[in-house]
């Protein structure tokens, strides 16, 4: 599986993608493997505030329950309705199928998470123990 | 020892192939200054017909043959022996938990079907039977409301149970959301002005019980709106199920939470009952307990399976919805089968035979005494004031072999020498007109005279 | 068994054998069907209308209609298609799946018990009174405590009840204190309970033993520690033997020990909790002492308790009166308060109490000594062909791990799922958590050298299976009336009830008739 270059990773398995002032945030690849079929995205209301490294929402596969923890601060602008109803497309397509959409209040603060290069790393370390 | 299916050659055999000399050798984890050298000082192994004769004896030193006015919470009805006969059958009272949905469909398929019997009975969309009792299921509920609201504030009326309300305080406290309560007006209701003048944006919900404890039934649409107004949820509280034969659903609840011990199950001095947790379809996410769901197996065969389970303990540990993980089900089942039994009519038949028997208790009694709350309607239970005092009366009517209403005064003091009283199907106009009688004695009203 | 090639075992057993299709209640309802007949009514009919007002319920709910022998044929054809301890032996991991003795059942249902009323006089339920004090006289005296309480209703309610009760304690100290140590291989019950409590949860890694690991712990506890919630024998079934270590550590500090009972299978008449240092623990009635598990429950919770502790007892508690009878004591000013209404599943007190007298001192050790050797000779039998994680001796149960069976694509959810078809209930699968894909076996006592010899060559014949003929292993079961079922689909779109009879179902509205 290869990581868009584009984005930028968390170990929490997070990715977000910053266009001007915008972040979109989703979970990555390895994450929703690891979870096994989603069955329901808990993800905020638009407004809400959330801040980097806390808990934003969370996502169900049928047998565990993983928290998502935000890659940026900042505020909600737009949540993607069709996880509502589709949560699946996580499973398909985890790059494309993002959760939410963030007004971020300091752009800056996102050189400071993993490159696709350091993620892909990350996770290699990860399931070589 | 009965239970044990092994002889003492096997038990050597097994030590052998083990490579134990002794089961001793099995036992050395444990320090030797902790291992027990003694017997235990329980009473020594009792044969099967002793163990029966002592529970005969047991059961010999409480109430036998005694008419019985009570309710509070726990109520006599009838249990059906289909029943016993089908809840004693090994796969079903030996099983476990269906985990393994495969070779546990009976289980599954008889919680399916409970679960849309209580939806159709309370109007609500999900329901489960994992809650203990009606005491611990209103305070699940509570908390869940706290969870779906995000607010702190609790409203609980003051004719709900006492003892739940001292269980929905033992939850609370540690909880940041303990409870204010509301009084009660003259006509035995919740008193909508008060209510009205204590719910705020800060209400996380607002908690009745209907029938409540006095036997009335609550104005559960005018309540429902003076909560919603507010954005606070109403949680319905049903202490006797089987009032929803004839009682209008609370259909503006948004968490229904019931004690089923009406449907079937005994009495047993105070358990086990059988807490229903009910709710629409919007808080399915925030309902703590097992749920069964419909889903199709490899082959496209129907099946059940539980579902949901990620809110749950097992999975979720310190942020699950609740601690729970035991649920009710062999005394669901009792209830499913109660409910199978009676069906659409009967459940309407039972309930108003409840209904006359009440009225013409309450007839009969208040001759003797004054009723309380007679503007108002009421299931099966009512309040009697009396001038004698309540112990007093008791005592008179024990000596004919009647246990009489429950004394109110530990509760409710205002209201004076006041006892709630309870008549089911099970009642009779003899032990009614025979109670009338032991009232009609009292040496008060004799004075009085 | 399914058509695959490679080895397939000879399940010894159980044959293939029909079992009666039944769909729901619901679908074979026809109105005017009735299953029951109530006594005519002895008084005055009422107008439930006008007696009601807007309170009527205007429409019936819509239960099905059935005669009796609908009902009888119904459930007892739902129940064949369960599993259950009375058809074979049950391995599920710290559930201690033993017999549940009929007598039992035959003694709840004596009419003086089934129909006391939890609010009759003092006077008329002595015989209640004497259940509950005996009771907790054996239990006190099995545990080693001071106090007890059976108000519980199962044991995560215990778990919170003995949490509140160190919470009480410290509070009446001046500080309630802000944290439960937890070792990562606990139940999800202890944290989500500490939790409920308002107390915040340290995890505890376990040692390379899967034990706790007392230097660690010692660096961890501080004045700020509450308690810390210990199950003993471990969710791996070794005991912890340096439990006083781990007590002086906690009771250094004015932390408290709890003990979660699950697994007092492994230690009744053979060691004391209170004599090796826990402070509060709860039992599981349904568990160690007999009740039936009944699919899920009823169960029941008792909490025990060191004397420290008593004063917070939940309301009421038993005592004795001037006048010789038994009462419930509602004084007391420093309870926790009531933890549910009543006095506890009164019901299985009586199984339990039954239970105990049935056994007596030797039969309660030897109990605990058949356990912990059946746990022993499955270990014994099994270790060649599964993995073992930690090579410390086992109590009551073993826990074997996948590892050998995964390079072949095999997880342990599937060797659960192929004992079916070899005629056994699945063992716990992937608990406990610090063991990755684990096999979590408890027989219990009540298991024949027969039976556990059966699941020994179940076990066997499915490893091979995984060397030579991983597909039937990965596919299974394959004698069930059902097979694997969409659980994601189930969580997607979740049907939790019957919706109605089809669109052209033809409606009948003739009241039931009187026969």
């Amino acid at each position: 599986m290869s990581y868009p270059e584009k984005y930028k990773y968390t170990r929490e398995h997070e990715w977000v993608e910053v266009a001007g002032n915008v972040g979109t945030v989703g979970i990555t690849d390895y994450a929703q493997n690891s979870l096994g079929d989603i069955v329901f995205v808990d993800a905020p209301k638009v407004g809400t505030k959330v801040e980097k490294g806390a808990v934003f929402g969370s996502v169900e596969s049928v047998k565990a329950v993983s928290d998502l923890y935000s890659p940026v601060t900042g505020t909600v602008t737009e949540v993607n309705e069709e996880l509502a109803s589709s949560p699946e497309k996580i499973n398909t397509d985890a790059h494309g199928a993002w959760i939410i959409k963030v007004e971020l209040s300091d752009a800056g603060e996102v050189g400071a998470l993993l490159s696709a290069a350091d993620y892909e790393k990350f996770i290699a370390e990860e399931t070589g123990k | 020892m009965r239970y044990l299916p092994k002889s003492d050659a096997e038990r050597a055999a097994m030590l052998r192939e083990i490579g134990a000399s002794s089961i001793d050798d099995l036992f050395t984890a444990i320090p030797e200054e902790y291992r027990l050298t003694r017997d235990l000082k329980v009473p020594r192994q009792m044969g099967e017909s002793e163990i029966i004769d002592h529970f005969k004896a047991a059961a010999a030193r409480n109430a036998n043959g005694y008419a019985s006015f009570l309710g509070a919470g726990a109520y006599r009805h009838y249990r059906p022996v289909v029943i016993d006969a089908l809840v004693q059958r090994g796969e079903f009272l030996t099983s476990y938990t269906p985990y393994q949905a495969e070779i546990t469909q009976g289980t599954l398929q008889a919680i399916f079907e409970f679960q849309t019997m209580i939806c159709e009975l309370t109007g609500m969309d999900i329901a489960n039977a994992s809650m203990y009792d009606g005491s611990t299921g209103a305070a699940e509920a509570v908390m869940m409301a706290v969870r779906v609201t995000g607010r702190d504030n609790v409203l609980v009326a003051r004719t709900v149970h006492p003892e739940y309300r001292e269980v929905m305080h033992t939850y609370a406290q540690h909880q940041g959301h303990d409870a204010s309560e509301v009084a009660y007006g003259q006509d035995g209701r919740v008193d909508l002005a008060a209510l009205e003048r204590a719910v705020t944006e800060e209400t996380a919900c607002v908690l009745v019980q209907s029938p409540n404890f006095f036997g009335v039934i609550e104005d559960i649409p005018a309540i429902a709106e003076i909560a919603h107004k507010k954005g606070a949820l109403l949680i319905v509280s049903i202490a006797e199920a089987v009032s929803l034969g004839i009682v209008r659903p609370p259909v503006e609840a948004d968490i229904v939470s019931m004690e089923a011990q009406s449907f079937g199950v005994a009495l047993s001095y105070g358990g086990p009952y059988c807490g229903v947790l009910a709710a629409k379809e919007k808080y399915l996410r925030q309902m703590p307990g097992r749920l069964v769901g419909e889903t199709k197996d490899t082959e496209g065969r129907r099946g059940f399976v539980l579902t949901l389970s990620t809110r749950e303990q097992h999975i979720r540990r310190e942020k699950a919805t609740s601690n729970i993980c035991t649920n009710q089900a062999l005394v669901a089942l009792m209830t499913t089968i109660f409910l199978t039994v009676y069906g659409k009519q009967g459940m309407r038949e039972l309930a108003l035979q409840n209904l006359a028997k009440a009225t013409y208790a309450a007839d009969t009694l208040g001759v003797q005494g004054k009723l309380l709350f007679t503007q108002t309607p009421r299931f099966h239970e009512f309040v009697l004031q009396t001038d004698e005092d309540p112990e007093q009366l008791n005592a008179r009517l024990l000596e004919k072999k009647i246990i009489g209403g429950l004394d109110l005064r530990k509760w409710y003091p205002e209201l004076g020498n006041a006892t709630l009283w309870c008549a089911t199907e099970l009642t009779t106009k003899d032990q009614v007109d025979a109670a009338a009688d032991v009232l009609a004695e009292s040496p008060v009203t004799a004075e009085a005279r | 068994m399914a058509a695959t090639n490679g080895f397939t075992g000879t399940t010894r057993k159980v044959t293939a054998h029909l079992t009666q299709n039944e769909g729901l209640s619901f679908e074979k309802s026809s109105p005017s069907k009735k299953g029951y007949k109530l006594a005519p009514l002895d008084v005055p009919e009422v107008d439930p209308a006008a007696l009601l007002g807007e309170a009527h319920r205007s429409r019936n709910a819509e239960l099905p209609e059935l005669s009796e022998i609908e009902i009888i044929r119904h459930f007892t054809r739902l129940s064949t298609w369960n599993y259950a301890i009375d058809l074979g032996m049950y391995p599920l991991g710290s559930c201690t799946m033993k017999y549940n003795p009929r007598v039992n059942e035959f003694v709840s249902r004596l009419e003086g018990i089934a129909e006391a009323h939890p609010y009759q006089p003092e006077s008329l339920s002595q015989g209640a009174l004497e259940i509950v004090k005996l009771l907790q006289d054996c239990l006190i005296e099995i545990t080693g405590m001071d106090a007890i309480t059976l108000q519980p209703a199962a044991g995560a309610h215990g778990e919170f009840t003995g949490i509140l009760l160190a919470r009480a304690y410290h509070q009446s100290k001046g500080n309630p204190r802000k944290t439960v140590i937890i070792p990562d291989s606990a139940h999800g019950t202890n944290p989500a309970t500490a939790a409920s409590c308002g107390y915040q949860v340290v995890n505890l890694k376990s040692n390379a033993q899967g034990g706790v690991d007392v230097s660690a712990l010692a660096r961890m506890v501080n004045e700020d520690t509450a308690a810390m919630m210990l199950t003993n024998p471990s969710t791996i079934g070794v005991f912890e033997n340096e439990i006083h270590k781990i007590a002086d550590v906690l009771h250094d500090k004015g932390a408290l020990l709890y003990m979660d009972g699950a697994n007092m299978n492994a230690l009744v008449g053979k060691t004391r909790p209170g004599d090796f240092g826990v402070d509060v623990m709860h039992l599981n009635l349904h568990k160690t002492f007999s009740t039936p598990h009944g699919g899920g429950g009823p169960g029941s919770g008792p909490v025990a308790c060191k004397k420290i502790l008593e004063p917070f007892l939940p309301t009421p508690v038993v005592a004795q009166g001037a006048d010789g009878l038994l009462h419930w004591n509602y004084d007391r000013p420093q309870s926790v308060g009531r933890v549910r209404m009543l006095y506890g599943n009164f019901g299985m007190f009586v199984r339990a109490l039954a239970y105990t007298l049935a056994n007596g001192p030797d039969g309660l050790r030897q109990t605990t000594e058949d356990a912990v050797l059946n746990a022993n000779y499955i270990r014994k039998k099994l270790e060649d062909v599964y993995d073992l994680p930690y090579n410390t001796p086992s109590m009551h149960e073993v826990v074997f791990s996948d590892r050998r069976q995964t390079k072949n694509g095999v997880k342990t959810g599937d060797i659960a799922k192929r004992l079916i078809d070899y005629g056994f209930h699945p063992y716990t699968t992937s608990f406990p958590l610090i063991v990755p894909g684990a096999l979590m076996i408890e027989p219990t006592e009540s298991e024949s050298r027969e039976e556990l010899d059966l699941f020994v060559d179940a076990m066997r014949q499915i490893a091979r299976e995984v060397e030579e003929n991983p597909e039937v292993v990965i596919t299974a079961p394959h004698s069930t009336r059902i097979s694997r079922l969409d659980e994601t689909t189930a969580a997607r779109k979740p049907v939790l009830r019957w919706k109605g009879p089809p669109e052209d179902a033809v409606e009948v509205d003739t009241p039931a008739k009187e026969w």
